[in-house]
């Protein structure tokens, strides 16, 4: 037990578990569970970098999906022969370079800004799509389907190699996140989303580390929105990333836990896993018979009160709950507001 | 230029903008009292909405299916308060919104599963056929809505102001520990605000279904009021009705003047950017008092 | 408390581990397979935003399919089965719900998600699983093409024949093609891909025709549309074509009235045409013309069997009656009655058993439905014909116009055709940068040779 605690172990069994599971004969496991798990959880790490350490919020994530999903999508499309792994980073930086924009002025100002600011850009965003034919090669009507993928001749066309692509580029990332958090830069987050007089005052340069934030975030997500849309769904569309979506992404990182790495893939797989498995619970137990509908409302129903109830019960999340059952060495770093963080 | 034209693209978008305001209220409302943003205000007008409409299909008539709604609206306030908000006391802004959120999700669900998923008309009565006046056209029912909405402002201004319970709830808001001291029992309170807040969803759930109709877009009509209360501030009524209708105006003179150069399409985020730019010449919106804190 | 704390979190963590071993443990499970079934999987939406259309739909569809089981026994002695998965209209849902159901034994005939999001999301999968997928009235126009997309059938009508007939039809209201230069026509649409996908056709025609065109866009979910109607009535056309979704319609029809715009110069598309766009708004929607691809009404004799064979006997989908004979129950019917002759024009080929999704195939490829043959369904006045060749999966649908009185649509137009001809080269030049563009050989139809 206390080789699991240590972060770099926990992270190794968690990627030998993932890569277990491809061992699995099971397209459905890969394409309905596993793939979206892993683009959400890419997501919402990177939606926690900026709410979770750096203290802003972002009502848009789902937008800078987009942005990502159709950077990769014009990159491939203008630039033949280009490869894909330096498509997805490119759609990563310029989903950064975006998030910079819509995030500059409002970093400079106190807490709400950058959320109706974000809020303004998932708008903005689907508008951009689905009015400049630009953006999908000409075509007017803005929904593209993603054309096959290849790397270095490899096609990947098959459920499991699709997942094997989405798992490395997230174990990647999620590595470097976890560099990250330990780093200064992250500390110097952390500084700022608890006092920023203080930070300050302490020599934190307290706008460089915003937009640094910013950018990693943007950078995050912007290859979560690719990897959702050549992994997972394979559809490139405006509307697939609306208003809806980024409210769910914000909830997996409130319910995985706020600055924590491993928040982001528990509330991930809570959110994608927990629909499917009521959904399934109620064909299951009402078979043929019974309106489909009826199911999804109630699955409704019960989604908006497990977040309620979790909210209540643990209000830091998922990762605080695995702490409180001692699996986890917690690193208590008492703050003014009484709340302890993990760092990963 | 076409003054006569103009002239009525400004009274349709301050028109639209009253539509906005009557639902912004019942955010002000909540917020004004308690510190909460109620996502899930576009869901109780949804609710109240579709309880009404089924009712009155049933052949209940018109202010027998009024009563029973706001009843119900009332019961689903005192709930609120009950199990969601009073065990969320302590936690951050976000927290409370995300509850709220998850909140709208079971509201959403349970009217669907409640009154079922179809389409209805809502009819008021009131034609929503142009009065000419001078080439310029002004709907009735739009007039009708506007004089709805200054009802109940000026009704809400007589409950703050002249009752006891609107004292209670200006004293809630302005310091509740203070208020605690003095006595006032915070949860009745609340409940009280939520429920009045479930009269000004059913409000403005007939009205705007009487005009889109009654069915699940109903409650998409809460992205609007984001922006109204940026600009008006969170918690102010009167900034709630001022902010709708510049809303309502500029997003419609943009919308003419603007959307054709870009391609049309604009009225769904112009009115986020102007909400961006009074954030940043006027955090606080034209009217507001409270420092908007940190989400 | 505390552990009332541990024990929710137990019990997630289990969750959160079980579930993958659930779901697995589901597909692994090998299902119970009945000898002579034809399994159709429907991905239904009978929740959310555009609920009403989808529990029309599904319910005509399923409720013909009970039709033949219980009155003719099934296909040939094949029952026809059927599984729904709620989508809510949303397409990972339908990504999902095609992956839960792909594997079923025996395995899909055809996929009806009546979903253009859905529909092109399932486009290259369909096309491994050799499985056809149908989209009835929309879905993507160049799959119209057969030569490039073998396995998607966009039957009926597809979004740029509806352009070309609503055009012909305000030609045929205005004394005449030749009218139209004189003419000035207003396209209002949805602010999505569907809204936009006929926006260079509009263009083409109007410069065919020399009509006045000006598009205008509502952006989703166009509840409010002020501004949009005062253009409207400043540019004063003489025609509106309303390509709505949900709840614009009635929104756009309310409003027209507001600006005084006449609702029986409004014509609605294939996606505005139901009782469900027409009744919210009242009597502002008196007089409101839209397209049909199929007849409104209870008085076709399937129809009618319909409700004495399956309803009778309690099997009836639809909760409220009355929306039977509706505009999206009847277009369910269609469906209906499409996929099971593509079946029946199967079985001819290949036996009277279960057949696979690649002969079902074959079957939707060769189904010839004349006038003469439509009459023997029992469906005469309901919709006119199909004719789907390799080449054209559409098949060359004709379509017609209905009025809306206040309470029910009336039909007052003869079954019109589409400019095929002038669309078919912008079609098939789309369908081969589709091919050009993901690495596909387009068939060649000249040569039929069954690939199954």
């Amino acid at each position: 037990m206390k080789f699991i605690r240590s972060e770099p172990a926990a992270f190794g069994l968690f990627l030998l578990l993932a890569l277990a599971m491809a061992l699995i004969p099971s397209d459905y496991l890969f394409d309905a569970v596993l793939t979206p798990f892993l683009a959400v959880s890419l997501a919402a790490l990177g939606l926690n970098i900026l709410a979770g350490y750096a203290g802003q919020v972002s009502l848009g994530s789902a937008a800078f999906m987009a942005i990502g999903a159709f950077s990769t999508y014009d990159l491939l499309y203008y630039i033949p022969g280009l490869p894909l792994l330096i498509a997805f980073a490119g759609a990563g930086l310029i989903t950064a370079a975006v998030a910079l924009v819509f995030g500059l002025p409002g970093l400079r100002l106190k807490g709400f800004y950058l959320a109706i600011s974000t809020l303004a850009a998932q708008f903005f965003v689907q508008w951009v799509f689905t009015n400049f034919p630009w953006f999908s090669g000409g075509d007017s009507s803005g929904v593209v389907n993603a054309p096959p993928i290849a790397i270095g001749g490899i096609l990947i066309g098959s459920p499991l190699r699709r997942y094997l692509l989405s798992l490395l580029i997230v174990a990647v990332l999620s590595g470097f996140a976890l560099l990250l958090t330990r780093s200064r830069v992250g500390q110097s987050f952390l500084a700022i989303r608890d006092n920023e007089l203080a930070a300050r005052v302490l020599g934190v340069n307290v706008l460089k580390t915003k937009l640094i934030a910013c950018a990693v975030s943007g950078f995050y997500i912007g290859i979560a929105g690719a990897l959702w849309a050549y992994l997972y769904v394979r559809l490139i569309e405006p509307a697939g990333y609306d208003l809806n979506f980024s409210f769910e992404i914000l909830f997996v990182v409130i319910i995985g836990g706020l600055a924590s790495v491993r928040g982001a893939f528990l509330g991930a797989a809570f959110m994608v896993v927990l629909p499917l498995a009521l959904s399934r619970a109620g064909a299951a137990i009402f078979g043929d018979t019974f309106d489909s509908g009826l199911v999804d409302i109630s699955e409704q129903i019960i989604l908006g009160v497990l977040i309620i109830l979790f909210l209540r019960l643990e209000p830091q999340g998922l990762s605080a709950l695995i702490s409180r059952l001692g699996l986890k060495k917690k690193q208590s770093h008492p703050l003014p507001s009484g709340v302890s963080h993990e760092f990963n | 230029m076409d003054w006569s034209f103009f002239a009525g693209v400004v009274i349709a978008g301050l028109l639209a903008g009253v539509m906005y305001s009557l639902v912004a209220i019942g955010f002000v409302l909540i917020y004004k009292t308690s510190g909460v943003f109620n996502f899930a205000q576009g869901a109780m007008v949804l609710f109240a909405a579709l309880t009404f409409v089924s009712l009155h299909e049933e052949g209940v008539p018109f202010w027998g299916a009024f009563a029973i709604t706001l009843a119900a609206m009332i019961v689903l306030g005192i709930l609120i308060e009950r199990l969601v908000l009073r065990p969320l006391i302590n936690q951050p802004p976000i927290t409370l919104f995300m509850a709220t959120l998850g909140l709208s999700y079971i509201i959403q669900g349970a009217a669907q599963m409640l009154w079922g998923t179809q389409v209805h008309q809502l009819d008021l009565g009131i034609a929503d056929v142009p009065l000419p006046l001078n080439n310029i056209l002004i709907s009735q029912f739009d007039l009708f809505c506007a004089a709805v909405a200054g009802g109940v402002v000026a009704a809400l201004s007589l409950l703050f102001r002249y009752t006891n319970l609107g004292l209670a709830f200006r004293a809630a808001a302005g310091d509740s520990f203070a208020a605690l001291n003095t006595g006032l029992r915070l949860p009745f309170i609340w409940a009280a605000v939520w429920s009045v807040a479930g009269f000004i969803a059913l409000v403005g759930g007939l009205l705007w279904g009487a005009r889109t109709g009654v069915q699940f877009s109903l409650s998409l009509v809460v992205l609007k009021s984001l922006p109204v209360l940026v600009v008006g501030g969170f918690d102010s009524i009167a900034g709630a009705i001022v902010g709708g209708l510049l809303i309502g105006l500029t997003e419609t003179l943009a919308e003419i003047y603007v959307g054709p150069l870009v391609g049309g399409g604009i009225d769904q985020w112009i009115a986020y950017v102007i909400a961006l730019i009074f954030l940043l010449v006027k955090p606080n919106g034209l009217f507001g008092q409270r420092s908007v804190e940190r989400v | 408390m505390n552990s009332i704390k541990r024990l929710s979190a137990l019990l997630l963590t289990t969750a959160i581990a079980g579930a993958p071993m659930i779901t697995m443990a589901q597909t692994m499970t090998p299902q119970s397979s009945t000898a002579q079934e034809q399994y159709f999987p429907l991905q239904s939406y009978r929740v959310g935003p555009y609920a009403a259309g989808g529990t029309g739909f599904f319910g005509g569809f399923i409720d013909y399919m009970n039709l033949i089981n219980l009155r003719d026994g099934g296909v040939n002695g094949v029952k026809l089965t059927w599984s729904e998965c709620e989508t809510q209209y949303i397409v990972e849902k339908g990504v999902e719900c095609y992956e839960r159901m792909k594997n079923h034994v025996p395995a899909p005939s055809a996929w009806n998600p009546l979903s253009v999001g859905i529909a092109y999301a399932m486009i290259p999968d369909v096309t491994a699983d050799k499985v056809p997928l149908i989209t009835i009235d929309h879905g993507r126009t160049d799959s119209t093409d057969g030569a490039v997309f073998p396995y998607v059938f966009p039957l009926l009508m597809n979004p740029y024949s509806e352009t070309s007939a609503i055009v012909n039809f305000i030609g045929s209201r205005s004394g005449g093609d030749d009218k139209l230069a004189t003419k000035s026509i207003v396209v209002l649409y949805h602010g999505s891909p569907y809204g936009r996908e006929t926006i260079p056709i509009y263009a083409l025609l109007a410069k065919k025709y020399g009509f006045k065109l000006q598009q205008i866009e509502v952006p989703d979910p166009g509840t409010e549309q002020e501004a949009q109607w005062l253009q409207i009535r400043r540019i004063h056309p003489d025609y509106v074509v309303l390509r709505g979704w949900g709840v614009m319609n009635p929104v756009a029809l309310k409003t027209a009235q507001k600006v005084g715009f006449p609702a029986d110069h409004i014509v609605g598309n294939v996606w505005s045409n139901s009782e469900e766009d027409a009744k919210p708004a009242g009597d502002a929607a008196k007089g409101y013309i839209a397209l049909t691809t199929q007849a409104t009404g209870t008085q076709y004799p399937v129809i009618q069997q319909i409700e004495q064979t399956v309803y009778t006997a309690g099997k009836g989908d639809m909760a409220d009656k009355s929306r039977i004979g509706s505009v999206y129950y009847n277009l369910g019917v269609v469906n209906g009655i499409l996929n099971v002759e593509a079946v029946r024009i199967a079985q001819a080929k290949y036996g009277d058993h279960t057949l696979t999704g690649d002969q079902i195939r074959w079957g939707f490829e060769h189904l010839n439905l004349d006038p003469t043959k439509v009459q023997a369904l029992g469906a005469a006045g309901l919709f006119h014909s199909i004719d789907v060749t390799c080449s054209d999966h559409e098949g060359h649908g004709l379509v017609t116009f209905q009025q809306w009185d206040g309470t029910q649509w009336h039909r007052i137009s003869d079954w019109i055709a589409p400019d095929w001809a002038l669309l078919r080269p912008i079609i098939e030049a789309s369908a081969n940068k589709y091919a050009a563009q993901n690495g596909i050989t387009p068939r060649n139809c000249g040569t039929q040779v069954a690939s199954n």
